[in-house]
């Protein structure tokens, strides 16, 4: 569906893929690379080169054992907490937005928002080392003030960045939902020319330092 | 409009019938709860439905057929259409599936009141089949279905967190649709004890219609549970009355017993004894997590105790462990003497005052001579003492640590007085010092306006005043040196018994059924759900399959932790730091009361 080619906050290379069920329910999926052999290997040779190093100066063994050992739980803990394979939106008309990560070992966490939280969903920008990022977030009610936001959930809360012209992100998410059809661009109401300049959405607020006010 | 049935999964296969369930208030949805199969007599059904909601107090009604048609059954078309007029209602959904296709298809009529015909819209298949005739004739526009698979049974026993108690606040919203969903399954457990060994005149479908699930075990536990409750209060009641004859309630009894460890600690279990074995079932979910856990956590502390005694109580090693006691404190005091002596030559280098130096070292090396001697007398006891104390660990490993806890601080009671005497001292010469500085500069402290002032002092005012200052002043180091020495080992042995205390509080207060029910029946704690996308055949409305999302280990941990009069740090390390360089006399640990619910 999309033909342009996206990369990430890091340069690499990802894929949107949009799937529709339904006329009222649609799936976005962002997919990452896999793991690269090369690096793998790469990172492998040079950790124990140097614990071959540092043993044929010590003739310690415990320093190769515990090499080994080191890199298999990084691996398995990279694979399991850090790699994301894949991320994916869900939105279902009148019943509320799934949003899951699939990490590289099959481990997958699911996070589901009803309707009825959601107040409104919104691109919010935040600043990142020395750019200016634009994400998307939800905005959830206020359970004891009904004009209140409560907090901002963003999505596809990986590092990524997609270069994805403003018109086609106004289709995907336009159709989408049928409940939830605002999208503003906080204080460019109508910039149509902002189409012209390739807008980094920001999907990267994986630490919890990035809670941004909105002005919602 | 979207229309949501939330359709359990035990009936994708029943035989046809009659949809019993539950309609959402403002949420346009419908859940349901079983399928009361043909043939039945309508007048029984009416009965029955009116039963079962006064029993479980969910407004349950019928809310349209079923129809799975097997070879045999035809022209059940008019049949389910005719059900509409027996069971009056707004809506009546027809959902009918074919054997080998895995969609459903739903007809839904509306009995519009008003004008007293029926209006009927058929659900369409696909958005590019809509034309504009059909929607112009009758004037309503299309209504679309999502059907969503839910495992009654998982769904029944499970809990949404975060939890709601009681009375809703009407000025909050109301409950949200999935809660209700979930309120409406839990409550209609009624409605599930009809199965199909019955001989009732009614047959149903749901996830027990195949028997009733039950575990011996489980009911023989809460058959034997009542009299071990009156067992248990009875025995409570005549410890509450010996702990409240009025001798313990004398003064230094009491403020003994607040500050041993011990007496804290078997006040929090008769507290835990009090819920567990009052007689009233638990009210409310939070109710049934807190006893559960604290019956859990009891067990464990006694089976950790028994372990303990069966270690310490063989092999002889309760002798050898007093056998070593002695000695071990026969050698402190001698480190410490010799502590004393090199504080009384020149430590470090430093070069102490004489005079002061020989007195402070004198002053404490009777005292330690004092304890030596007090230990020494006690020595024929202490394997008789540490005899009965390791039988306190059969009430618990709780009590055998807090005694430990509380032994230790007996034992180091002298550096807890040299602490005092040190810290007493130092916070003297500081107050003075910094008093004496002040009028060094001319200034006063105004009590009044609590703040500095500036005062004109008289000579003779000055001259002594300057004189102290001089000799406060320089005898600063010794001081200085002796508070630091005995507030280091006041700390060191304040952590061991922070350590004691730490660990007793994380056996009190860490919930093990919680934990051990997200490990082996996550389905129990809900966060949330998840939904799936059912691949369907094209032309049918949408299914969803809606599966239970556990709560993730650390909230379980944060939710349903037991209250407890927790240790823990009264200052932050800045106040620490300021108040030791101070004088002030430091209590780092700090018991907070139980909370109460």
């Amino acid at each position: 569906m999309e033909d342009e080619a996206f990369t990430d906050i890091n340069g690499k290379a990802i894929f949107l893929d949009c799937q529709s069920h339904s006329s009222f329910c649609r799936e976005f999926t962002v997919s990452s690379p896999k793991v690269s052999i090369g690096k793998v290997m790469v990172y492998t040779c040079s950790v124990w080169l140097l614990a071959y190093a540092v043993f044929f100066f010590t003739q310690n063994t415990a320093v190769l054992s515990s090499a080994i050992l080191i890199t298999l739980v990084g691996m398995m803990l990279h694979i399991h907490f850090v790699k994301v394979d894949h991320e994916s939106l869900l939105v279902i008309g009148s019943l509320g937005i799934q949003v899951s990560s699939s990490y590289a070992s099959g481990r997958e966490t699911t996070t589901f928002i009803e309707m009825s939280k959601i107040k409104d969903i919104v691109i919010n920008e935040a600043i990142y080392m020395h750019q200016i990022i634009y994400y998307l977030c939800v905005l959830l009610k206020d359970p004891s003030e009904p004009n209140a936001v409560s907090s901002v959930v963003p999505l596809f809360q990986v590092r990524m960045m997609h270069n994805v012209l403003i018109s086609q992100m106004e289709t995907c998410f336009w159709k989408a939902s049928l409940h939830l059809e605002r999208l503003y661009f906080p204080g460019k109401a109508s910039n149509k020319h902002i189409v012209n300049h390739s807008i980094l959405f920001l999907m990267n607020i994986v630490s919890l330092s990035f809670r941004v006010q909105s002005r919602g | 409009m979207v229309l949501k049935i939330f359709f359990p999964q035990c009936c994708n296969r029943a035989d046809s019938g009659l949809l019993v369930g539950r309609w959402i208030a403002g949420h346009d949805s419908a859940v349901v709860l079983a399928v009361i199969h043909y043939p039945f007599i309508p007048g029984q059904v009416k009965q029955y439905i009116q039963q079962m909601q006064a029993q479980s107090g969910v407004e349950l009604s019928v809310l349209g057929s079923w129809s799975l048609p097997k070879d045999d059954q035809e022209g059940m078309e008019s049949f389910l259409r005719d059900l509409s007029t027996i069971f009056p209602q707004e809506r009546w959904l027809q959902i009918s599936r074919q054997v080998g296709k895995t969609g459903f298809t739903c007809d839904i009529l509306n009995r519009d009141q008003t004008d007293g015909r029926e209006v009927q819209q058929k659900v369409k298949k696909k958005e590019d089949e809509k034309t504009d005739g059909e929607a112009g004739a009758e004037g309503e526009e299309e209504e679309k279905v999502i059907f969503v698979h839910y495992e009654q049974r998982k769904v029944m026993l499970s809990q949404l967190h975060p939890i709601e108690n009681g009375v809703p606040d009407p000025k909050t919203d109301p409950p949200s649709e999935l809660r209700q969903m979930f309120q409406t399954v839990a409550r209609s457990h009624p409605l599930f004890f009809l199965d199909k060994y019955d001989d009732g005149p009614l047959k149903s479908t749901h996830w027990q219609s195949e028997g009733r699930e039950a575990s011996i075990i489980v009911e023989l536990l809460k058959q034997a549970s009542v009299p071990l409750c009156l067992l248990i209060s009875w025995l409570l009641s005549i410890w509450t009355w010996i702990c409240n004859i009025r001798i313990f309630s004398l003064y230094p009894l009491r403020f003994l017993s607040s500050k041993l460890s011990t007496c804290v600690q078997l006040s929090y279990r008769t507290e835990h004894m009090r819920t567990l074995s009052s007689p009233k079932p638990a009210a409310g979910h939070t109710q049934f997590m807190r006893k559960a856990n604290i019956l859990v956590s009891f067990l464990v502390d006694v089976a950790l105790g028994m372990l303990l005694i069966s270690w310490l109580y063989r092999d002889n090693h309760i002798p050898m462990l007093a056998n070593t006691l002695v000695p071990a404190a026969d050698h402190v005091a001698k480190e410490l003497e010799e502590l004393l002596q090199w504080l009384m030559g020149a430590p470090a280098g430093l070069k102490m005052n004489r005079a002061l130096d020989q007195v402070l070292g004198r002053f404490f090396l009777y005292h330690i001579h004092l304890w030596i001697s007090y230990i020494h007398l006690m020595s024929p006891f202490i394997e008789g003492i540490l005899w009965y104390g390791g039988l306190s660990a059969c009430l618990g490993l709780t009590f055998a640590l807090s005694l430990l806890s509380d032994m230790v601080a007996l034992l180091t009671f002298h550096i807890y007085c040299f602490y005092v005497y040190g810290a007493r001292l130092y916070c003297l010469k500081i107050y003075g010092l910094s008093s004496l500085w002040r009028l060094f500069r001319g200034k006063k402290w105004n009590v009044l306006r609590q703040r500095v002032d500036s005062c004109s002092y008289d000579l003779d005012q000055l001259f002594i005043g300057t004189l102290l200052f001089t000799i406060l002043l320089f005898l600063l180091p010794t001081t200085a040196l002796y508070y630091l020495v005995f507030t280091l080992l006041r700390l060191g042995v304040v952590l061991f018994q922070g350590v004691l205390h730490l660990s007793v509080d994380f056996i009190n207060s860490f919930p093990l059924f919680a934990v051990g029910l997200r490990v082996c029946r996550p389905y129990r704690l809900a966060e949330g759900v998840k939904f799936r996308v059912l691949c369907d055949e094209p032309g049918t409305a949408l299914h969803l399959l809606m599966e239970i999302n556990p709560l993730k280990c650390s909230t379980v941990v944060q939710t349903y932790r037991t209250p407890t009069y927790s240790c823990y740090p009264k200052d932050s390390w800045a106040a620490l730091v300021k108040k030791l360089f101070v004088g002030e006399l430091i209590y780092p640990w700090r018991h907070k009361t139980t909370k109460t619910d």
